[in-house]
Protein backbone atom coordinates (compact mmCIF):
# COMPACT_ATOMS: atom_id res chain seq x y z
CA UNK A 1 0.00 0.00 0.00
CA UNK A 2 2.92 2.55 0.96
CA UNK A 3 4.81 2.05 -2.54
CA UNK A 4 1.45 3.97 -4.08
CA UNK A 5 0.40 5.81 -1.76
CA UNK A 6 0.93 9.30 -1.66
CA UNK A 7 2.03 9.52 1.71
CA UNK A 8 1.71 11.89 4.54
CA UNK A 9 -0.81 15.36 3.17
CA UNK A 10 -1.37 18.49 4.82
CA UNK A 11 -4.24 19.84 4.39
CA UNK A 12 -4.48 23.88 3.27
CA UNK A 13 -6.42 26.60 3.40
CA UNK A 14 -7.63 29.28 0.89
CA UNK A 15 -9.32 32.62 2.48
CA UNK A 16 -10.83 35.33 -0.23
CA UNK A 17 -14.23 37.70 -0.24
CA UNK A 18 -14.49 40.71 2.66
CA UNK A 19 -17.14 42.81 2.96
CA UNK A 20 -16.84 45.31 0.10
CA UNK A 21 -16.59 42.58 -2.06
CA UNK A 22 -18.72 38.89 -0.63
CA UNK A 23 -19.41 36.25 -2.15
CA UNK A 24 -22.70 36.53 -3.50
CA UNK A 25 -25.04 33.63 -3.30
CA UNK A 26 -27.55 31.79 -5.77
CA UNK A 27 -30.15 32.35 -3.22
CA UNK A 28 -29.24 36.59 -3.20
CA UNK A 29 -27.66 36.16 0.20
CA UNK A 30 -23.74 36.72 0.43
CA UNK A 31 -20.76 35.60 2.34
CA UNK A 32 -18.46 38.60 3.51
CA UNK A 33 -16.00 36.03 3.42
CA UNK A 34 -15.20 32.41 2.60
CA UNK A 35 -12.58 29.61 3.54
CA UNK A 36 -11.91 26.60 1.53
CA UNK A 37 -10.35 23.67 2.72
CA UNK A 38 -8.04 21.67 -0.37
CA UNK A 39 -5.19 18.97 -0.22
CA UNK A 40 -3.36 18.25 -3.06
CA UNK A 41 -1.32 15.47 -4.47
CA UNK A 42 1.46 15.68 -7.48
CA UNK A 43 3.19 18.23 -8.95
CA UNK A 44 1.71 20.98 -11.34
CA UNK A 45 3.62 20.55 -14.46
CA UNK A 46 5.10 24.03 -16.11
CA UNK A 47 2.11 25.62 -17.48
CA UNK A 48 -0.30 23.97 -15.19
CA UNK A 49 -2.48 21.84 -17.93
CA UNK A 50 -2.12 19.14 -15.54
CA UNK A 51 -4.58 19.81 -13.00
CA UNK A 52 -7.36 17.32 -12.33
CA UNK A 53 -9.78 18.42 -9.43
CA UNK A 54 -11.75 15.67 -7.55
CA UNK A 55 -15.12 16.71 -5.85
CA UNK A 56 -16.38 14.70 -3.26
CA UNK A 57 -19.79 13.50 -1.93
CA UNK A 58 -22.05 14.17 0.64
CA UNK A 59 -20.21 12.86 3.28
CA UNK A 60 -16.73 13.48 1.94
CA UNK A 61 -14.05 15.98 2.45
CA UNK A 62 -10.74 17.80 0.98
CA UNK A 63 -8.85 14.60 2.42
CA UNK A 64 -9.61 11.72 -0.80
CA UNK A 65 -5.75 10.75 -1.04
CA UNK A 66 -2.82 9.52 1.42
CA UNK A 67 -2.94 10.03 5.51
CA UNK A 68 -2.59 12.77 7.83
CA UNK A 69 -0.76 11.03 10.45
CA UNK A 70 2.44 8.41 10.86
CA UNK A 71 -0.03 6.03 11.86
CA UNK A 72 -2.32 6.14 8.77
CA UNK A 73 -5.30 5.71 10.79
CA UNK A 74 -7.27 8.34 8.60
CA UNK A 75 -7.04 7.51 4.85
CA UNK A 76 -8.69 9.66 2.62
CA UNK A 77 -11.67 8.57 1.21
CA UNK A 78 -10.70 8.02 -2.69
CA UNK A 79 -6.87 6.00 -1.95
CA UNK A 80 -7.79 3.56 -3.85
CA UNK A 81 -7.76 6.25 -6.54
CA UNK A 82 -5.53 8.77 -5.99
CA UNK A 83 -1.83 8.01 -6.24
CA UNK A 84 1.52 6.92 -8.20
CA UNK A 85 0.14 4.38 -11.25
CA UNK A 86 -3.42 4.57 -9.85
CA UNK A 87 -6.13 6.11 -11.76
CA UNK A 88 -5.67 9.40 -10.81
CA UNK A 89 -1.88 9.03 -11.56
CA UNK A 90 0.05 11.47 -9.28
CA UNK A 91 3.31 10.98 -11.26
CA UNK A 92 1.61 12.74 -14.19
CA UNK A 93 -1.39 15.10 -12.90
CA UNK A 94 -1.46 17.40 -10.09
CA UNK A 95 -4.90 16.75 -8.27
CA UNK A 96 -6.75 18.90 -6.14
CA UNK A 97 -9.60 17.98 -3.59
CA UNK A 98 -11.06 20.71 -2.08
CA UNK A 99 -14.07 21.09 0.63
CA UNK A 100 -17.38 22.50 -0.31
CA UNK A 101 -18.78 25.02 1.58
CA UNK A 102 -21.37 24.31 3.89
CA UNK A 103 -19.59 21.49 5.18
CA UNK A 104 -18.41 20.86 8.59
CA UNK A 105 -14.52 20.15 7.87
CA UNK A 106 -12.90 23.35 8.18
CA UNK A 107 -14.49 25.12 4.83
CA UNK A 108 -17.00 28.07 5.75
CA UNK A 109 -20.20 26.59 6.49
CA UNK A 110 -22.82 26.39 9.42
CA UNK A 111 -20.77 25.45 12.15
CA UNK A 112 -18.17 28.60 11.01
CA UNK A 113 -18.73 31.90 13.39
CA UNK A 114 -20.66 34.35 11.67
CA UNK A 115 -18.96 37.69 12.56
CA UNK A 116 -22.06 39.53 12.83
CA UNK A 117 -23.19 37.70 16.15
CA UNK A 118 -19.49 36.76 16.91
CA UNK A 119 -20.84 33.04 17.80
CA UNK A 120 -21.55 29.90 15.02
CA UNK A 121 -24.23 30.95 11.96
CA UNK A 122 -26.45 27.93 13.15
CA UNK A 123 -29.81 28.25 10.68
CA UNK A 124 -28.40 31.86 10.18
CA UNK A 125 -25.41 30.11 7.66
CA UNK A 126 -27.34 30.79 3.66
CA UNK A 127 -28.76 28.07 2.21
CA UNK A 128 -26.17 27.69 -0.53
CA UNK A 129 -26.31 25.35 -4.06
CA UNK A 130 -24.24 23.01 -5.90
CA UNK A 131 -23.79 25.82 -7.86
CA UNK A 132 -22.66 28.17 -4.76
CA UNK A 133 -19.76 25.49 -4.18
CA UNK A 134 -18.41 25.44 -7.44
CA UNK A 135 -18.29 29.33 -7.74
CA UNK A 136 -16.25 28.78 -4.61
CA UNK A 137 -13.96 25.88 -6.19
CA UNK A 138 -13.42 28.41 -9.29
CA UNK A 139 -11.87 30.99 -7.40
CA UNK A 140 -9.39 28.11 -5.22
CA UNK A 141 -8.71 27.12 -9.14
CA UNK A 142 -8.06 30.97 -9.71
CA UNK A 143 -5.65 31.32 -7.45
CA UNK A 144 -3.70 28.28 -7.79
CA UNK A 145 -3.10 29.96 -11.06
CA UNK A 146 -5.02 27.44 -13.03
CA UNK A 147 -6.31 28.43 -16.70
CA UNK A 148 -7.89 24.90 -17.66
CA UNK A 149 -8.48 21.72 -15.46
CA UNK A 150 -7.65 18.95 -17.67
CA UNK A 151 -10.02 17.27 -16.09
CA UNK A 152 -12.91 17.01 -13.55
CA UNK A 153 -14.18 13.71 -11.34
CA UNK A 154 -17.23 13.22 -8.96
CA UNK A 155 -19.15 10.26 -8.03
CA UNK A 156 -22.70 10.98 -6.20
CA UNK A 157 -23.05 14.58 -5.42
CA UNK A 158 -19.39 14.78 -6.53
CA UNK A 159 -21.02 14.47 -9.95
CA UNK A 160 -23.12 17.50 -9.43
CA UNK A 161 -20.11 19.69 -9.06
CA UNK A 162 -18.73 17.69 -12.10
CA UNK A 163 -21.89 19.00 -14.44
CA UNK A 164 -22.10 22.36 -12.94
CA UNK A 165 -18.03 22.68 -14.01
CA UNK A 166 -18.78 22.16 -16.93
CA UNK A 167 -21.82 24.02 -17.72
CA UNK A 168 -20.68 27.32 -15.72
CA UNK A 169 -17.23 27.26 -16.81
CA UNK A 170 -16.60 25.03 -20.26
CA UNK A 171 -13.66 27.05 -21.42
CA UNK A 172 -12.05 25.47 -18.05
CA UNK A 173 -13.30 22.06 -18.63
CA UNK A 174 -10.64 19.79 -20.71
CA UNK A 175 -12.67 16.48 -19.59
CA UNK A 176 -15.23 15.78 -17.17
CA UNK A 177 -15.90 12.46 -15.00
CA UNK A 178 -19.41 11.81 -13.59
CA UNK A 179 -19.87 8.91 -11.54
CA UNK A 180 -23.21 7.28 -10.26
CA UNK A 181 -24.76 10.85 -10.49
CA UNK A 182 -27.87 12.03 -12.23
CA UNK A 183 -28.91 15.90 -13.16
CA UNK A 184 -31.41 16.70 -10.26
CA UNK A 185 -32.29 13.87 -7.89
CA UNK A 186 -35.20 11.81 -8.24
CA UNK A 187 -38.20 12.22 -5.95
CA UNK A 188 -37.57 8.82 -3.76
CA UNK A 189 -33.80 10.40 -3.25
CA UNK A 190 -35.51 13.77 -1.90
CA UNK A 191 -37.83 11.93 0.00
CA UNK A 192 -35.09 9.48 2.00
CA UNK A 193 -33.32 13.79 2.67
CA UNK A 194 -36.73 14.27 3.81
CA UNK A 195 -36.65 11.79 6.12
CA UNK A 196 -33.28 11.97 7.18
CA UNK A 197 -33.69 15.92 7.63
CA UNK A 198 -36.99 14.87 10.09
CA UNK A 199 -34.83 12.75 12.11
CA UNK A 200 -32.40 15.59 12.83
CA UNK A 201 -34.96 18.56 13.27
CA UNK A 202 -37.05 16.39 15.16
CA UNK A 203 -34.23 15.36 17.96
CA UNK A 204 -34.94 17.94 20.98
CA UNK A 205 -31.28 18.49 20.96
CA UNK A 206 -31.06 19.72 17.45
CA UNK A 207 -32.78 23.52 19.69
CA UNK A 208 -33.58 25.29 15.71
CA UNK A 209 -29.63 24.49 15.05
CA UNK A 210 -28.64 26.52 17.78
CA UNK A 211 -26.89 23.58 19.92
CA UNK A 212 -23.18 23.33 21.59
CA UNK A 213 -21.22 20.47 21.58
CA UNK A 214 -22.99 17.68 21.84
CA UNK A 215 -26.04 18.32 19.01
CA UNK A 216 -28.81 15.81 17.90
CA UNK A 217 -26.44 12.97 17.34
CA UNK A 218 -29.41 10.61 17.53
CA UNK A 219 -31.03 12.36 14.77
CA UNK A 220 -27.91 12.36 12.59
CA UNK A 221 -27.41 8.84 13.18
CA UNK A 222 -30.81 7.82 12.29
CA UNK A 223 -30.38 9.98 9.19
CA UNK A 224 -26.75 8.35 8.59
CA UNK A 225 -29.07 4.35 9.07
CA UNK A 226 -31.70 5.55 5.99
CA UNK A 227 -29.00 7.18 3.96
CA UNK A 228 -26.95 3.83 4.17
CA UNK A 229 -29.70 1.63 3.28
CA UNK A 230 -29.93 3.54 0.44
CA UNK A 231 -26.12 3.43 -0.46
CA UNK A 232 -26.39 -0.61 -0.75
CA UNK A 233 -28.44 -2.79 -3.12
CA UNK A 234 -30.80 -5.28 -1.70
CA UNK A 235 -28.50 -8.51 -3.24
CA UNK A 236 -25.29 -7.10 -0.97
CA UNK A 237 -27.27 -6.94 2.24
CA UNK A 238 -29.03 -10.20 1.74
CA UNK A 239 -25.00 -11.42 0.51
CA UNK A 240 -23.48 -9.83 2.95
CA UNK A 241 -26.09 -10.25 6.41
CA UNK A 242 -29.04 -11.93 5.45
CA UNK A 243 -30.89 -12.46 8.43
CA UNK A 244 -28.27 -13.62 10.34
CA UNK A 245 -28.49 -12.97 14.24
CA UNK A 246 -25.66 -10.68 15.92
CA UNK A 247 -25.03 -12.92 18.71
CA UNK A 248 -27.45 -15.70 19.67
CA UNK A 249 -28.30 -18.37 17.62
CA UNK A 250 -32.00 -17.85 18.66
CA UNK A 251 -34.28 -15.07 19.41
CA UNK A 252 -34.54 -13.07 22.54
CA UNK A 253 -37.40 -11.61 22.09
CA UNK A 254 -37.36 -8.15 23.36
CA UNK A 255 -36.24 -4.54 21.34
CA UNK A 256 -32.07 -5.15 21.82
CA UNK A 257 -29.90 -5.70 18.34
CA UNK A 258 -30.94 -8.91 17.50
CA UNK A 259 -30.37 -9.07 13.56
CA UNK A 260 -26.66 -8.72 11.94
CA UNK A 261 -28.23 -5.70 9.71
CA UNK A 262 -29.29 -3.93 12.95
CA UNK A 263 -25.75 -3.68 14.28
CA UNK A 264 -24.28 -2.47 11.35
CA UNK A 265 -26.64 0.08 10.97
CA UNK A 266 -26.28 1.15 14.36
CA UNK A 267 -22.67 1.77 14.49
CA UNK A 268 -22.88 3.68 11.11
CA UNK A 269 -25.03 5.93 12.79
CA UNK A 270 -23.04 6.46 15.75
CA UNK A 271 -19.56 6.55 14.06
CA UNK A 272 -21.02 9.25 11.72
CA UNK A 273 -21.93 11.16 14.35
CA UNK A 274 -18.17 11.43 15.52
CA UNK A 275 -17.49 12.77 12.10
CA UNK A 276 -19.86 14.81 10.93
CA UNK A 277 -22.45 17.94 12.06
CA UNK A 278 -25.63 17.88 11.69
CA UNK A 279 -26.68 21.22 10.54
CA UNK A 280 -23.85 20.64 7.89
CA UNK A 281 -26.39 17.77 6.92
CA UNK A 282 -29.52 19.48 6.48
CA UNK A 283 -27.58 22.24 4.48
CA UNK A 284 -25.92 20.04 2.31
CA UNK A 285 -29.08 17.39 1.33
CA UNK A 286 -30.67 20.85 1.04
CA UNK A 287 -28.34 21.47 -1.43
CA UNK A 288 -28.62 18.30 -2.95
CA UNK A 289 -32.17 18.30 -3.61
CA UNK A 290 -32.49 21.76 -4.90
CA UNK A 291 -29.91 20.82 -8.04
CA UNK A 292 -31.66 20.12 -11.08
CA UNK A 293 -29.94 21.43 -14.52
CA UNK A 294 -33.44 20.80 -15.80
CA UNK A 295 -34.95 23.03 -14.25
CA UNK A 296 -31.89 26.13 -14.27
CA UNK A 297 -31.83 25.53 -18.54
CA UNK A 298 -34.69 24.83 -19.52
CA UNK A 299 -34.03 21.14 -20.63
CA UNK A 300 -31.17 19.40 -20.77
CA UNK A 301 -31.02 19.29 -24.85
CA UNK A 302 -30.51 23.15 -23.84
CA UNK A 303 -28.56 22.57 -20.52
CA UNK A 304 -25.53 21.04 -22.84
CA UNK A 305 -25.26 22.95 -26.04
CA UNK A 306 -22.27 25.00 -25.35
CA UNK A 307 -20.45 22.70 -23.55
CA UNK A 308 -17.03 21.63 -24.87
CA UNK A 309 -15.63 19.46 -22.57
CA UNK A 310 -15.38 15.58 -23.32
CA UNK A 311 -17.82 13.78 -20.91
CA UNK A 312 -17.76 9.94 -19.39
CA UNK A 313 -20.42 8.99 -17.51
CA UNK A 314 -19.90 5.68 -15.25
CA UNK A 315 -23.42 4.12 -13.40
CA UNK A 316 -23.31 0.60 -11.47
CA UNK A 317 -25.96 -1.95 -12.39
CA UNK A 318 -27.10 -2.39 -8.68
CA UNK A 319 -27.23 1.43 -8.06
CA UNK A 320 -31.05 2.12 -7.55
CA UNK A 321 -30.49 5.83 -5.73
CA UNK A 322 -28.93 7.30 -9.25
CA UNK A 323 -29.46 4.33 -11.43
CA UNK A 324 -28.39 3.92 -14.68
CA UNK A 325 -31.20 5.77 -16.82
CA UNK A 326 -30.55 8.43 -14.67
CA UNK A 327 -26.49 8.81 -16.24
CA UNK A 328 -28.36 7.83 -19.90
CA UNK A 329 -30.66 11.14 -19.36
CA UNK A 330 -27.61 13.33 -19.87
CA UNK A 331 -25.78 11.10 -22.43
CA UNK A 332 -28.37 11.11 -24.92
CA UNK A 333 -28.98 15.43 -24.03
CA UNK A 334 -24.84 15.46 -24.62
CA UNK A 335 -25.36 13.25 -28.55
CA UNK A 336 -28.23 15.01 -29.43
CA UNK A 337 -26.20 18.09 -28.97
CA UNK A 338 -23.60 16.20 -31.33
CA UNK A 339 -21.03 16.20 -28.49
CA UNK A 340 -17.67 14.18 -26.99
CA UNK A 341 -19.83 11.50 -24.99
CA UNK A 342 -18.71 8.17 -23.26
CA UNK A 343 -20.65 6.15 -20.91
CA UNK A 344 -20.27 2.18 -19.26
CA UNK A 345 -21.85 0.18 -16.80
CA UNK A 346 -19.93 -1.35 -14.22
CA UNK A 347 -21.71 -4.55 -13.07
CA UNK A 348 -21.49 -4.72 -9.06
CA UNK A 349 -23.33 -5.88 -6.51
CA UNK A 350 -22.33 -3.21 -4.79
CA UNK A 351 -24.84 -0.38 -5.04
CA UNK A 352 -24.32 3.33 -5.29
CA UNK A 353 -21.65 2.54 -2.56
CA UNK A 354 -19.53 0.72 -5.55
CA UNK A 355 -17.73 4.28 -6.90
CA UNK A 356 -16.29 3.86 -3.53
CA UNK A 357 -15.58 0.24 -2.74
CA UNK A 358 -15.43 -1.21 -6.51
CA UNK A 359 -11.60 0.38 -7.53
CA UNK A 360 -10.30 -2.53 -9.86
CA UNK A 361 -13.07 -1.77 -12.70
CA UNK A 362 -13.35 1.99 -12.30
CA UNK A 363 -9.40 1.86 -12.21
CA UNK A 364 -9.13 0.56 -15.96
CA UNK A 365 -11.75 2.87 -17.34
CA UNK A 366 -10.68 6.10 -16.06
CA UNK A 367 -7.03 5.36 -16.51
CA UNK A 368 -8.08 4.83 -20.15
CA UNK A 369 -10.41 7.71 -20.13
CA UNK A 370 -7.45 10.42 -18.84
CA UNK A 371 -4.91 8.92 -21.90
CA UNK A 372 -7.58 9.08 -24.26
CA UNK A 373 -8.69 12.69 -23.50
CA UNK A 374 -4.57 13.81 -23.87
CA UNK A 375 -4.77 11.74 -27.16
CA UNK A 376 -8.06 12.69 -28.57
CA UNK A 377 -6.68 16.59 -27.68
CA UNK A 378 -3.24 16.36 -29.48
CA UNK B 1 -4.99 -24.38 -42.72
CA UNK B 2 -8.42 -23.53 -41.66
CA UNK B 3 -8.11 -20.96 -39.09
CA UNK B 4 -5.82 -18.88 -41.38
CA UNK B 5 -8.23 -18.75 -43.79
CA UNK B 6 -10.86 -17.15 -41.11
CA UNK B 7 -7.88 -15.05 -39.94
CA UNK B 8 -7.64 -13.71 -43.80
CA UNK B 9 -11.37 -13.18 -43.84
CA UNK B 10 -11.51 -10.81 -40.48
CA UNK B 11 -8.58 -8.77 -41.12
CA UNK B 12 -9.56 -8.28 -44.71
CA UNK B 13 -12.65 -7.36 -43.82
CA UNK B 14 -11.33 -4.08 -42.17
CA UNK B 15 -9.22 -3.52 -45.01
CA UNK B 16 -11.93 -3.05 -46.58
CA UNK B 17 -14.31 -0.95 -44.43
CA UNK B 18 -10.89 1.34 -44.10
CA UNK B 19 -11.63 1.57 -48.47
CA UNK B 20 -15.24 2.31 -47.83
CA UNK B 21 -14.87 4.95 -45.36
CA UNK B 22 -14.03 8.34 -46.68
CA UNK B 23 -11.90 10.73 -44.90
CA UNK B 24 -12.46 12.59 -41.61
CA UNK B 25 -16.01 11.46 -41.34
CA UNK B 26 -18.20 10.88 -38.53
CA UNK B 27 -17.93 7.14 -38.23
CA UNK B 28 -20.47 4.92 -35.70
CA UNK B 29 -19.04 1.08 -34.92
CA UNK B 30 -21.97 -0.97 -33.91
CA UNK B 31 -20.91 -4.20 -32.23
CA UNK B 32 -17.57 -2.85 -31.98
CA UNK B 33 -15.89 -4.80 -29.37
CA UNK B 34 -12.43 -3.68 -28.51
CA UNK B 35 -12.46 -0.41 -30.95
CA UNK B 36 -9.99 -1.92 -32.84
CA UNK B 37 -11.34 -0.80 -36.21
CA UNK B 38 -12.56 2.52 -35.06
CA UNK B 39 -9.08 3.26 -34.01
CA UNK B 40 -7.70 1.95 -36.83
CA UNK B 41 -10.06 4.62 -38.77
CA UNK B 42 -9.07 7.43 -36.36
CA UNK B 43 -5.70 6.74 -37.39
CA UNK B 44 -6.10 6.09 -40.90
CA UNK B 45 -8.83 8.24 -42.23
CA UNK B 46 -8.92 10.94 -39.70
CA UNK B 47 -12.52 9.73 -38.68
CA UNK B 48 -14.72 11.06 -35.87
CA UNK B 49 -15.29 7.55 -33.98
CA UNK B 50 -18.16 6.36 -31.66
CA UNK B 51 -18.28 2.52 -30.52
CA UNK B 52 -21.15 1.04 -29.58
CA UNK B 53 -20.44 -2.65 -27.53
CA UNK B 54 -22.90 -4.20 -25.02
CA UNK B 55 -19.47 -5.65 -23.40
CA UNK B 56 -18.12 -2.73 -21.07
CA UNK B 57 -14.55 -3.88 -20.42
CA UNK B 58 -13.66 -3.82 -24.06
CA UNK B 59 -14.68 -0.58 -24.42
CA UNK B 60 -12.25 0.33 -22.45
CA UNK B 61 -9.63 0.38 -25.22
CA UNK B 62 -11.61 2.58 -27.27
CA UNK B 63 -11.68 5.26 -24.27
CA UNK B 64 -7.97 4.67 -24.55
CA UNK B 65 -7.46 5.65 -28.33
CA UNK B 66 -9.82 8.84 -27.48
CA UNK B 67 -12.86 7.79 -29.14
CA UNK B 68 -16.31 7.68 -27.64
CA UNK B 69 -17.86 4.42 -26.13
CA UNK B 70 -21.71 4.12 -25.41
CA UNK B 71 -22.41 0.48 -23.69
CA UNK B 72 -25.73 -0.74 -24.99
CA UNK B 73 -27.37 -3.34 -25.94
CA UNK B 74 -28.41 -3.23 -30.02
CA UNK B 75 -31.20 -5.42 -29.59
CA UNK B 76 -33.23 -2.31 -27.28
CA UNK B 77 -32.27 -0.06 -30.04
CA UNK B 78 -30.31 2.98 -29.59
CA UNK B 79 -32.52 5.66 -29.18
CA UNK B 80 -30.03 7.96 -27.25
CA UNK B 81 -28.43 8.56 -30.31
CA UNK B 82 -29.89 11.74 -32.60
CA UNK B 83 -30.96 11.10 -36.28
CA UNK B 84 -28.51 11.75 -39.15
CA UNK B 85 -25.32 12.07 -36.46
CA UNK B 86 -23.27 10.09 -38.57
CA UNK B 87 -22.03 9.81 -41.90
CA UNK B 88 -21.26 5.94 -41.62
CA UNK B 89 -22.90 3.63 -39.08
CA UNK B 90 -20.33 0.20 -39.52
CA UNK B 91 -22.05 -2.99 -38.73
CA UNK B 92 -19.77 -5.99 -39.33
CA UNK B 93 -20.20 -9.43 -38.64
CA UNK B 94 -22.88 -8.18 -35.84
CA UNK B 95 -26.43 -8.68 -37.86
CA UNK B 96 -26.23 -12.25 -37.80
CA UNK B 97 -25.99 -12.45 -34.18
CA UNK B 98 -28.74 -9.72 -32.96
CA UNK B 99 -31.82 -10.62 -31.53
CA UNK B 100 -33.65 -7.93 -33.97
CA UNK B 101 -31.45 -7.73 -37.01
CA UNK B 102 -34.48 -5.11 -39.22
CA UNK B 103 -34.82 -3.02 -35.86
CA UNK B 104 -30.48 -2.59 -36.16
CA UNK B 105 -31.11 -1.73 -39.86
CA UNK B 106 -33.38 0.71 -38.75
CA UNK B 107 -31.30 2.47 -36.45
CA UNK B 108 -28.68 2.30 -38.95
CA UNK B 109 -29.90 4.24 -41.52
CA UNK B 110 -31.89 6.61 -38.87
CA UNK B 111 -28.65 7.53 -37.31
CA UNK B 112 -26.48 7.50 -40.25
CA UNK B 113 -26.48 8.50 -44.13
CA UNK B 114 -25.10 5.16 -44.76
CA UNK B 115 -24.71 1.87 -43.71
CA UNK B 116 -22.20 -0.69 -43.89
CA UNK B 117 -22.71 -3.97 -43.09
CA UNK B 118 -20.70 -7.48 -43.32
CA UNK B 119 -21.88 -10.84 -42.94
CA UNK B 120 -21.26 -14.27 -43.91
CA UNK B 121 -23.26 -15.64 -45.93
CA UNK B 122 -25.25 -18.49 -45.34
CA UNK B 123 -25.98 -19.98 -48.91
CA UNK B 124 -22.37 -20.32 -49.96
CA UNK B 125 -22.50 -23.89 -51.83
CA UNK B 126 -19.55 -25.93 -48.95
CA UNK B 127 -23.18 -24.95 -46.66
CA UNK B 128 -25.29 -25.98 -49.16
CA UNK B 129 -23.59 -29.18 -50.25
CA UNK B 130 -23.36 -30.08 -46.08
CA UNK B 131 -27.08 -29.56 -45.35
CA UNK B 132 -27.65 -31.28 -48.73
CA UNK B 133 -25.44 -34.70 -48.47
CA UNK B 134 -24.84 -34.59 -44.87
CA UNK B 135 -28.17 -33.72 -43.66
CA UNK B 136 -26.76 -31.91 -40.79
CA UNK B 137 -26.78 -28.52 -40.00
CA UNK B 138 -24.35 -26.59 -42.15
CA UNK B 139 -20.08 -26.09 -41.02
CA UNK B 140 -17.51 -24.27 -43.11
CA UNK B 141 -14.04 -22.61 -42.12
CA UNK B 142 -16.03 -19.06 -41.75
CA UNK B 143 -18.70 -20.66 -39.67
CA UNK B 144 -17.29 -23.85 -37.75
CA UNK B 145 -20.19 -23.70 -34.96
CA UNK B 146 -21.90 -26.56 -33.52
CA UNK B 147 -26.09 -25.66 -34.07
CA UNK B 148 -26.19 -25.53 -30.16
CA UNK B 149 -22.99 -22.92 -29.56
CA UNK B 150 -23.15 -20.82 -32.71
CA UNK B 151 -23.12 -17.00 -31.99
CA UNK B 152 -25.08 -16.76 -35.55
CA UNK B 153 -28.76 -16.78 -34.28
CA UNK B 154 -29.44 -14.70 -37.99
CA UNK B 155 -29.13 -17.38 -40.81
CA UNK B 156 -28.96 -15.13 -44.08
CA UNK B 157 -27.88 -15.16 -47.62
CA UNK B 158 -26.88 -12.70 -49.92
CA UNK B 159 -30.07 -12.78 -51.48
CA UNK B 160 -32.03 -12.25 -48.54
CA UNK B 161 -30.14 -9.30 -47.78
CA UNK B 162 -30.69 -8.59 -51.02
CA UNK B 163 -34.73 -8.72 -51.23
CA UNK B 164 -34.82 -6.94 -47.71
CA UNK B 165 -33.27 -4.09 -49.13
CA UNK B 166 -35.21 -3.92 -52.10
CA UNK B 167 -38.83 -4.39 -50.02
CA UNK B 168 -37.79 -1.35 -47.76
CA UNK B 169 -36.06 1.14 -50.92
CA UNK B 170 -32.52 0.77 -49.48
CA UNK B 171 -30.03 0.88 -52.11
CA UNK B 172 -26.65 -0.89 -51.78
CA UNK B 173 -24.39 1.31 -53.48
CA UNK B 174 -21.13 -0.35 -52.87
CA UNK B 175 -20.49 -4.18 -52.98
CA UNK B 176 -17.71 -6.31 -52.11
CA UNK B 177 -17.46 -10.04 -51.80
CA UNK B 178 -15.15 -12.88 -50.05
CA UNK B 179 -14.83 -15.35 -52.85
CA UNK B 180 -11.50 -17.67 -53.19
CA UNK B 181 -9.35 -16.06 -50.79
CA UNK B 182 -10.12 -12.31 -51.65
CA UNK B 183 -12.18 -9.41 -51.87
CA UNK B 184 -13.54 -8.84 -54.92
CA UNK B 185 -15.44 -5.62 -56.25
CA UNK B 186 -19.15 -5.60 -57.23
CA UNK B 187 -19.38 -6.85 -60.86
CA UNK B 188 -20.05 -10.35 -60.42
CA UNK B 189 -23.45 -12.15 -61.44
CA UNK B 190 -25.72 -12.36 -58.40
CA UNK B 191 -26.26 -16.05 -58.93
CA UNK B 192 -22.39 -16.66 -58.42
CA UNK B 193 -22.08 -14.47 -55.51
CA UNK B 194 -24.37 -16.08 -53.52
CA UNK B 195 -22.69 -19.50 -54.14
CA UNK B 196 -19.54 -18.99 -53.94
CA UNK B 197 -18.81 -15.71 -51.52
CA UNK B 198 -17.88 -17.20 -48.65
CA UNK B 199 -19.15 -13.20 -46.65
CA UNK B 200 -19.85 -9.97 -48.27
CA UNK B 201 -20.12 -6.41 -47.20
CA UNK B 202 -22.65 -3.42 -48.52
CA UNK B 203 -22.95 0.13 -48.22
CA UNK B 204 -25.86 0.88 -48.38
CA UNK B 205 -28.63 4.18 -48.14
CA UNK B 206 -32.28 5.40 -48.04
Amino acid sequence: MERNCVGLVTPRKFTFGNEKDPLVLESGRSLPSVTIVYETYGEPNEDKSNAILICHALSGDHHAAGYHDPHHSHMGWWDAMIGPKKAFDTEKYWVICSNIIGGCKGSTGPGSINPAKAKPYGLDFPLVTIGDMVKCQRHLIDHLGIEKLYSIAGGSMGGFQVMEWALRYPARVGSAICIASCAGLSTQAIAFNTVGRSAITRDPQWRQGNYNHKGPETGLAIARMVGHITYLSQILLDSKFGRKLQSADRLRYNFSTEFAIESYLNHKGSAFTERFDANSYLFITRAMDYFDIKRSYGSLKKAFAKVTSRFLFVSYSTDWLFPTGQSLEMVRALLSNGKNVSFIEIDSPYGHDAFLVEGEKLTRILTGFLKGAGRAKS
Amino acid sequence: MMSSYIDRLSLTDRDVILTLVPHGVRVLDLGCGDCSLLNELVEKKNVQGTGVDIDGQALVNGLEFGVNVYQGNLDEGLSDFPGKAYDYVILNQTLQVVKNPILVLKEMLRIGRYGIVGFPNFAYWQLRRGLFFGGRAPKSAALPFEWYNTPNIRVLSIYDFFDYCHSNAISCVQKRYFMCGRWWGGSAPRFLTNLIAHAAIFVITR
